[in-house]
């Protein structure tokens, strides 16, 4: 028992990584009404500048990632002022290929202005890499713990965010209704690019508590984006709640599925497998865990 | 001057003409009918007015030309459209869509304290504030709707067949209030009905459309008692 609640306590790690990706898709698929498959790279883009930042601009790292948050906000505004808006008349496919293409623009960029070589960010936690609590037998590491809380803090505050405040309820408003929003003088284009920004700045966050526990490479978000797809996608994508909630579920399951199995199917069956899984929950529930039915009367 | 005018204003969906040069005017706390059959163009009126089709010809505003604007910046002039349909957002709370309304402003002091007193017109939907707007039967997003745009304090209120799906006792409260609040409260109200025995009944002038031209005009009383213009353009 003690060796499952382990494994639990480290996928709950992955999950918060999972999570804020997730959530940044999820906010996107409500608002344009598309996956926007750069959303990973988005956030490794903002990881290699808070990496530039520490390392050769000496900046504190919480410095540095506030200032990657601000920065990422912008980034994520301006692709959508400028790439998906234009593009929005013309249907979702385009707009779709156009976050594939983006995908790999900031990937090729990536590689191009941080050389191809291997680079560490450090942990956002103050505690050093060994440090950890004994519960009971069940190893929780400090610098985990301090992932599962930062990613808890900032899905607490898309939340709070979109429900308690005013301009959180106007992008509420846009995404379900752009049309009726307009009618009533809400600026929907400026909404959609403010929840562009958000997520970008959730990718970050997802990319710089990523990158504390892998190695940072242009790749390094790409295996992050396909498990927070696949969260987003079991939660229900249009689910806030089940995005986080699948997330946590994807992390734990990775991590038994990898503690108990791997001695048998090899670490390359990991990802196949939870797919696997994923699917045949969808066979089960096709508008996933948390799939909304929206009450209509007409 | 007017507070909307209208001159020769055409509009077009694709290659279909919908207005052929519409004319008319709307004088500060008045209630003005826009009347017609299926088609006449009274829709397309309307929304050449809020910005959501385009059109050519002059529309002013309080003596600021708004053709050609964007929707959400002639809003922001003072102009509620409650469209055809009714416009609510069945996902969000009775009470989140009412102070959706007050977007248009800063305050949200005074947004709250206006939202509460937009409720209070409806007793009915004011005690169900919490639920989603998409459980409520249609007479009771209507005034949901109206509600709603209360709450940007709009200097013109344009409403689109708000009777429509409607039940009659819904129809005589909704424009009860309509009354209300142009007669007491003088705000100006533009109101597009197919049933016109009570929008002639509840406005002071009236136009007729046909075939996206205005066919006849005149004091909503006259109209009414003219025996010829309630058979060939009223059908009551």
């Amino acid at each position: 028992m003690t060796e499952f609640f382990q494994y639990v306590v480290v996928g709950l790690a992955n999950g918060g990584v999972y999570a804020t990706l997730a959530l940044a898709l999820v906010l996107i698929h409500r608002a344009t009404g598309i996956v926007n498959f750069a959303q990973g790279e988005m956030g490794m883009f903002c990881t290699f500048i808070a990496w530039t930042l520490i390392t050769h601009h000496g900046v504190p790292y919480w410095g540095a990632f506030f200032l990657t948050l601000l920065i990422a906000f912008f980034g994520g505004a301006a692709t959508y002022k400028v790439v998906i808006q234009p593009l929005s008349r013309t249907g979702e496919l385009t707009v779709v290929m156009a976050t594939i293409a983006l995908l790999i623009i900031l990937n090729g960029l990536a590689g191009w202005i941080w050389a191809p070589d291997v680079k560490f960010l450090r942990s956002p936690s103050p505690f050093p890499p060994g440090d950890h609590f004994d519960v009971g037998g069940v190893i929780v590491n400090k610098q985990d713990l301090t992932v599962i809380v930062i990613s808890l803090i900032c899905v607490a505050l898309v939340f709070l965010f979109f429900r308690f405040t005013r301009l959180g309820l106007q992008m509420r408003a846009s995404a379900v209704g752009p049309a009726t929003s307009r009618l009533l003088g809400i600026r929907v284009a400026m909404m959609l690019g403010i929840g562009w920004g958000m997520a970008a700045m959730l990718s970050a966050v997802s990319g710089m508590l990523a990158a504390s526990q892998l190695e940072l490479d242009p790749n390094f978000m790409l295996i992050v984006l396909t498990y927070a797809f696949a969260a987003a996608v079991l939660g229900g994508i249009d689910s806030p709640v089940g995005s986080v909630v699948g997330a946590f579920i994807i992390g734990i399951g990775i991590s038994l599925l990898s503690g108990y199995a791997s001695s048998f199917l090899g670490t390359e069956l990991q990802l196949p497998l939870s797919l696997a899984v994923l699917m045949l929950v969808l066979v089960v529930r096709p508008a996933g865990l948390f799939g909304q039915v929206v009450v209509r009367r007409v | 001057m007017a507070l909307l005018e209208l001159e020769k204003v055409e509009a077009r969906y694709g290659p279909i003409r919908a207005l052929h040069g519409v004319s008319l005017s709307v004088e500060e706390g008045q209630a003005v009918s826009l009347l017609g059959a299926n088609g006449a163009g009274k829709t397309t009126t309307l929304r050449s007015i809020s910005g959501t089709v385009r059109s050519t010809g002059d529309i002013a505003f309080a003596s600021k030309r708004i053709a050609g604007r964007a929707p959400e910046s002639i809003a922001r002039l003072g102009i509620a459209h409650v469209p055809e349909g009714r416009g609510v957002y069945a996902e969000l709370t009775v009470w989140e869509n009412v102070l959706l309304g007050g977007s248009v402003r800063r305050e949200r002091r005074a947004i709250k304290r206006d939202a509460e007193a937009a409720l209070a017109h409806f007793p009915r939907i004011d005690s169900r504030r919490k639920q989603q707007a998409g459980t409520l039967s249609g007479g009771e997003q209507q005034m949901l709707a109206l509600a709603r745009a209360l709450v940007a304090r709009p200097r013109l209120l344009m409403l689109d067949e708000p009777s429509l799906g409607l039940a009659p006792t819904a129809v005589q409260e909704f424009y009860r209030v309509v009354r209300h609040l142009n007669q007491e409260q003088g705000l100006t109200v533009l109101v597009v009905e197919q049933n016109a025995r009570i929008a002639l009944a509840s406005t002071q002038h009236a136009y007729v459309l046909e075939v996206g031209r205005v066919a006849m005009s005149g004091p909503s009383d006259e109209l009414s008692r003219d025996e010829g213009v309630r058979a060939s353009y009223l059908g009551y």
